[in-house]
């Protein structure tokens, strides 16, 4: 690569994945040469995630012109700290990912689905990327769209018939979302006759139309809302994760909803402004009692699941909630603790579902009865799932301890004593959830499945155990989340694009 | 000092992998525990000099760090409980083995982890530390206490974990984020950091937040994972539910009351005025209710539910004589304890009872175990010639200084009642009959192992009677600061 590059390192990041992806389907035949190929393209994201984070803690914000063409009239990508960070966050859990996913995606699919199946998570990690670094309104949409239609090929490879009509539920809900996202995008361009964020900031201030905007606005959070799985439009997200293949269900658990996040901050502080959000509309009360509600009942369902998958989901709907209460007190230390959750949870979350998959590549199934004794049989797995679910309860020395942390701060800062304690009962109901989980595995005698399997293979239990272990690497040494999470929460809340 | 704690941690390792080979196993976990009592020892002059050696493993949080610091307090526990960690592994070799237990090699292995974290306590320098190692010692406890994996254990390993995960996320957490908020620091310091910060009824309500998150200690009504902790297999008991982990609590709560709010404040404040009552209720119902246990294990949990509260009643009275006396009775009880239960364990590995009711004319069979048990009991009653009685005296003295004389008079009571329910015990053994008839001709006397371990900590129970030196001297360096 060299320097020859270096400048066009942020149009790279969403380009690398998206050739990738064609040329899967030309090497179709050939899976493993697929799955090579596509490890090393996640790779090459991965570092320039890291390289394009680097530049913009070191020089600011990094402004690229798309073709050549200058903003506003051409596509901007724009780089700053918030984005530079999800960016890794996405590219590093498919760098985890994509080696898991070579004895996990095989399965059972056949020869060539397998091919089909790389080329989804190539299109599904251009997607995600490209609505991270964009600075174009418009241009968030098309990559919602890449990302979502890939998504939802992926889940309906799922092992199961369930698989379809998950991934059918989801496109159904996925597409209202996109179309919201579409209709907001469009109104603000009535408005203001331009997509470029950077510019809709400037020019929103001087809108006299404030209906059009108003309804802009909430035609926008709904459509994202759909996308981040936001109670109460959660209901496409337990199927979907449950019936797709384990390596998908990492992926998407781990990135999807996180980009959702990136975006519904992006718009609600950088382009519309916390002044028209919290200000004129009430926007920081509804997602504040729609994420206690979230986090409650999401938690308390979780508790009743006997599917082990569900169950994640579920609590992934809690998760989500805790992320979203953060961003609705729209203080510095709030949308720090979102932003760091955003992090963590992706640590956490997608140890549990390698976990899961780890399972269920011996199991085939995801069953809790079928779960008995298999803490004896697999070990390693059993105990990596453990540890995950610590890092979900929030035990000190964990990345969910830092998450909790920030987040109970927050509230108390506020004097929101409440919602400090909610969040801990919070974690209370997660120590339930995640301890049906253990004791069934460490106690009862093997189930009739589970005698028969063995430890999960080394190629999935090396990937699973770097992220348990980051689970423990970032939740002691904080500097890298908490250093980052911090500047991107400044110059939200400062209100700098 | 990161050696003490970093030593325990790592030879879990070594330990996991001479599993196959017990003896091998065995000595890995018996020269660690000397070399770390070796080491925690040689600090103490130094710290009784004034010396206070700190060490920054990490910044964690911006402004709050993993930090280990040294301090007299620290240093009693950490003394009682490293040499018990000693005492207790000679011991568990003789009745794991004589009790053909499953699964001995993961039993030391979190043994190993759950000592770490009890000294990690010990040594923490700010209340996120002490947090940090308080929640490992719960969750490595964990597999120690459903260690049979029976229903029982793992409906006991339900509670066990409930209470304390529930009380210290619940209470714990919110304390110490409350208290992070409003002062900004975390860090212990001598006479306290909330001063100036936090008045009246709120500082009363972030103490009892204190006081109930730290389940460890058993104050009610959050005592219940105590008993059920009970099905784990003696060695367990013994170390960590006479030592470690009920230590934990109530030394995390002295720590509070000392570094945190500061003595003074919590006098100036009256913080405290209504929390003495639940821990003087504690003390009196939990010797109530082991008058009516039967089984020996059951009726030891209880009365040491009731024998930690003395401690925190003594941290929260706040007075020079009850810290010094509170301090004290970490170590005392703690040989006492650990001694009752030694003997509990080998009344089970050589006889097979548990029932009180069924040790009737054991004690002549088994002189040494009853005999030990006998000094013990005296010990926890709080009679010369025995250790206990210092830290009763101090207690004792402490009420009175407060003028509570209600609360002396809960003190008396329940040493009256300590009698009633301990020493028929012995007395059965040694001068009762057996229900049926049978002569205990055939029985044998416990493990070696077990009696060597009996004998030392029943000495060492006699031995600080006459010699409290070095844990007054700790106490008050403490204390005497004020």
């Amino acid at each position: 690569m060299g320097d020859i590059f270096a400048d066009d390192l942020p149009a790279l990041q969403v380009v690398v994945p998206l050739v990738t992806a064609p040329l899967c389907l030309v090497l179709a035949r050939w899976w493993r040469i697929v799955w090579a190929m596509c490890t090393l393209s996640t790779w090459t994201s991965l570092a320039i995630a890291i390289s394009l984070l680097q530049t913009v803690l070191a020089d600011g914000t990094v402004s690229y012109a798309m073709g050549g063409w200058a903003a506003p009239w051409g596509i901007e990508y724009r780089i700053d700290t918030m984005n530079a960070y999800v960016a890794l966050i996405v590219t590093g859990i498919a760098s985890i990912v994509l080696p898991y996913a070579y004895r996990s995606a095989p399965l059972y699919l056949q020869k060539d689905r397998v091919s089909l199946f790389f080329a989804l998570m190539m299109l599904c990690l251009t997607g995600l990327l490209g609505m991270t670094v964009t600075g174009d309104a418009f241009n968030v949409f098309v990559f919602l769209e890449i990302s979502s239609l890939s998504m939802y090929g992926l889940i309906s490879l799922g092992q199961d018939r369930r698989a379809l009509t998950a991934a059918f539920q989801y496109l159904v809900m996925g597409t209202i979302g996109g179309t919201f996202v579409l209709l907001g995008i469009g109104f603000l361009y009535v408005v203001t006759g331009t997509l470029n964020m950077a510019d809709l900031a400037q020019r929103l201030p001087e809108v006299t139309q404030l209906r059009t905007l108003h309804t802009a606005f909430a035609f926008l959070v709904v459509g994202i809302g759909l996308k981040l799985a936001m109670f109460p439009l959660h209901l496409w997200l337990p199927n979907a994760y449950a019936y797709a293949p384990s390596a998908a269900t990492v992926f998407i658990a781990a990135t999807a909803t996180k980009v959702a996040v990136y975006i519904l901050l992006r718009f609600v502080f950088t382009v519309i402004g916390p002044d028209i959000a919290y200000g004129d509309l009430p926007f920081g009360e509804i997602a504040m009692g729609l994420a206690v509600l979230g986090l409650l009942s999401g938690s308390f369902v979780a508790i009743f699941q006997q599917n082990i998958k569900r169950m994640l989901a579920y609590s992934s709907v809690a998760q989500i909630g805790y992320i979203l209460l953060g961003i609705s007190y729209a203080t510095v230390t709030g949308v720090e603790a979102s932003l760091l959750h955003l992090f963590n949870h992706a640590l956490m979350k997608s140890a549990l579902f390698m976990a899961m998959g780890c399972f269920f590549y011996r199991l085939r199934s995801s069953r809790l009865e079928d779960f008995a004794g298999i803490g004896r049989i697999m070990p390693w797995t059993f105990a990596a799932f453990v540890m995950g679910g610590l890092s979900l309860i929030g035990v000190p020395l964990t990345v969910g301890f830092i998450s909790k942390w920030y987040l109970v701060l927050a509230s108390l800062q506020e004097g929101h004593w409440i919602l400090a304690i909610l969040i801990l009962a919070g974690s209370l109901l997660a120590v339930i959830y995640i301890w049906r989980v253990v004791e069934a595995g460490w106690f009862a005698s093997p189930s009739e499945r589970a005698a028969r399997a063995r430890e999960a293979p080394l190629s999935m239990l090396i990937p699973l155990w770097i992220i348990v272990l980051a689970n423990i690497y970032f939740g002691i040494n904080t500097r890298l989340t908490v250093g980052v999470a911090e500047l991107a929460a400044q110059a939200l809340i400062g209100g700098a694009p | 000092m990161e050696l003490a704690v970093a030593l325990p941690a790592a030879a879990s390792i070594p330990i996991a992998l001479t599993g196959r080979f017990p003896n091998l196993r065995e000595t890995v976990t018996l020269i660690t525990a000397l070399v770390v009592f070796v080491l925690v020892a040689s600090a103490v002059p130094g710290v009784l000099a004034g010396d206070r050696p700190e060490l920054t493993l990490t910044e964690f949080l911006p402004g709050l760090a993993l930090q280990f610091r040294l301090e007299p307090l620290g240093m009693i526990f950490a003394l009682v409980a490293s040499f018990l960690w000693l005492i207790t592994s000679i011991y568990s070799i003789g009745y794991m083995r004589g009790h053909d237990e499953q699964h001995q090699t993961r039993f030391y292995v979190c043994f190993a982890l759950a000592i770490a974290s009890a000294l990690g306590v010990a040594f923490a320098g700010n209340m996120l530390t002490l947090f940090a190692a308080y929640e490992v010692l719960s969750i490595s406890t964990y597999p120690l206490v459903t260690h049979s994996g029976t229903e029982e254990a793992r409906r006991a390993g339900r509670l066990y974990l409930g209470i304390l995960l529930g009380t210290s996320i619940g209470f714990q957490l919110l304390a110490i984020l409350w208290t992070w908020t409003v002062t900004g620091t975390l860090d212990f310091t001598e006479g306290g950091i909330l001063a100036g910060e936090i008045q009246g009824p709120a500082a009363a309500v972030l103490l009892a937040l204190y006081v109930f998150g730290i389940g460890k200690a058993a104050v009610m009504p959050f005592h219940r994972w105590l008993p059920a902790a009970m099905v784990a297999p003696t060695p367990v008991s013994a170390l960590l539910h006479a030592v470690a982990v009920v230590k934990a609590g109530v030394f995390a709560i002295l720590k509070v009351v000392i570094y945190i709010f500061g003595t003074d404040f919590i006098l100036q404040n009256s913080a405290s005025d209504w929390l003495v009552w639940f821990a003087g209720a504690t003390i009196l119902l939990a010797s109530l209710v082991a008058m009516t246990k039967d089984n020996l294990k059951a009726r030891l949990a209880y009365s040491t539910i009731s024998q930690l509260s003395y401690i925190v009643l003594g941290a929260l009275l706040a007075t020079q004589a009850s810290i010094i006396g509170s301090m004290m009775h970490i170590a005392m009880h703690a040989f006492a304890k650990i001694t009752l239960f030694f003997a509990a364990g080998a009344v089970l590995v050589a006889a097979h009872k548990s029932e009180i009711s069924d040790m009737a004319g054991l004690g002549r069979a088994m002189p040494i175990t009853f005999g030990a048990f006998f000094v013990a009991s005296l010990s926890i009653i709080g009679l010369p010639p025995l250790g206990g009685m210092w830290s009763k005296w101090y207690l004792g003295l402490g009420t009175i200084e407060s003028g509570q004389w209600l609360l002396l008079t809960v003190l008396l009571v329940s040493s009256l009642l300590n009698i009633a329910y301990l020493l028929p015990i012995p007395m059965r053994a040694f001068f009762g009959k057996p229900k049926d008839g049978t002569v205990h001709t055939r029985m044998r006397e416990a493990p070696a192992s077990c009696l060597v371990a009996m004998i030392i900590t029943s000495l060492a129970c006699l031995v600080m009677f006459f010699y409290p030196e070095p844990f007054y001297r700790l106490a008050t360096a403490i204390a005497g600061a004020q």
